[in-house]
């Protein structure tokens, strides 16, 4: 049986896209049967950031009304074994879909896969509410600012008022300079305002915009500090303990000779 | 090591500033209570009071914040009132 994990936020443009599209390659690359859920309809994107924008015949809510079936509207990811992509159609409204289809639909593709990522829209409105219907876990994405931290707070109250307990917490696009000079939160600060588990932290990382621009997700790359993090994030959720990313990284002479003899911990 | 030296000088960092900004906005987020709330319930608080004591409107303050619980349960939210008192007045006595 598979998990069913939603991708959410509340406020907008904080990586929900980018977080379910790597982790969600990083798990098919762990050899696991994966399947993305753009539940953002109306403004579909998950798609485009995975590069498989021109392989879309049909969608979502064409599966929940029974015009098609779901394997007609699953795309095959040809570059990663056992990855699938279902999209969210683009002209339709959010109330195209009902909390119930949700939950039938993640509970037909948990016959067939491993995990199940759901791609949520931003807001708290009844898209977010359909999109965390069928979900078993949670994780919220945030950034170290204001505002997102806020929304991720809120958001976190609804899960947990939905019965989706202990959301995991990723903080995305950190920026070590700035947390050394004291004008970014740090990691703890933000665990210690939000009081919930930490699943990863991803470095503000311009390779980000790069893969995107390509539609080629990050993790699938060896070079990249935020590709790194979220091969971390993937394994992770599979269930392993992994230590966290130096993000300061290269400056210090134990990381210098921890990465010489191997023992990097990134 | 910048870190323990800002806390050193006390400067007041615009991380620290943002903490803090937050941990405010969030009791009342997690209350659920709004401001024109607050304001109703200061209404009221100042009528009765106004009944036995003049007081200092201006310099009111009620606000919410956070408390440990007596049962141990954490933090809990708590109703902060300092009014200060200009005379008693004399009724009742």
């Amino acid at each position: 049986m598979g998990e069913v994990i939603v991708i959410t936020s509340g406020k907008g443009g904080v990586g929900k896209t980018t977080t379910t599209a790597n982790l969600g390659t990083g798990l098919a690359l762990s050899g696991k049967k994966v399947v993305l859920i753009d539940a953002d309809i109306g403004l579909r994107n998950l798609d485009l950031v995975m590069g498989l924008e021109n392989r879309i015949v049909y969608d979502l809510v064409n599966v929940v009304e029974g015009v098609c079936r779901i394997k007609q509207a699953l795309i095959k990811d040809k570059r990663y074994e056992g990855l699938y992509l279902l999209p969210a159609a683009q002209t339709r409204d959010k109330n195209a879909v009902t909390p119930n289809q949700m939950v039938k639909l993640c509970d037909d593709l948990r016959e067939e896969f491993d995990y199940i990522l759901v791609d949520c829209p931003a807001g708290i409105e009844q898209g977010f509410k359909n999109a965390i219907a069928g979900a078993d876990r949670a994780i919220v994405v945030t950034t170290p600012e204001v505002s997102a931290v806020r929304d991720a707070d809120r958001v976190i109250g609804i899960l947990e008022a939905n019965e989706i307990k202990k959301p995991m917490l990723l903080i995305n696009r950190v920026r070590p300079e700035m947390v050394k000079k004291g004008d970014m939160m740090s990691i703890e600060d933000i665990i210690d305002i939000l009081a919930i588990d930490l699943i990863g932290v991803v470095p503000d990382d311009e390779n980000i915009i790069i893969s995107t621009n390509r539609g080629e997700p990050a993790v699938a790359e060896g070079k990249s500090l935020a590709g790194q993090a979220y091969r971390n994030i993937t394994r992770r959720l599979m269930g392993e303990e992994v230590p966290l990313i130096n993000l300061a990284g290269h400056d210090g002479f134990l990381s210098k000779m921890k990465k010489l003899l191997g023992f990097e911990s990134a | 090591m910048l870190e323990l030296f800002s806390k050193l000088t006390r400067r007041r960092t615009s991380k620290d500033v943002a903490k803090e900004r937050l941990k405010l906005v969030l009791i009342h987020d997690r209350a659920n209570v709004s401001p024109q709330f607050l304001e109703m319930v200061k209404g009221e608080i100042i009528k009765v009071i106004q009944n036995y004591m003049e007081i200092d409107e201006e310099s009111l303050d009620i606000q919410l914040t956070k408390t440990t619980s007596e049962e141990g349960e954490g933090q809990v939210p708590a109703l902060i009132a300092n009014i200060p008192i200009k005379s008693v007045k004399n009724v009742g006595r």
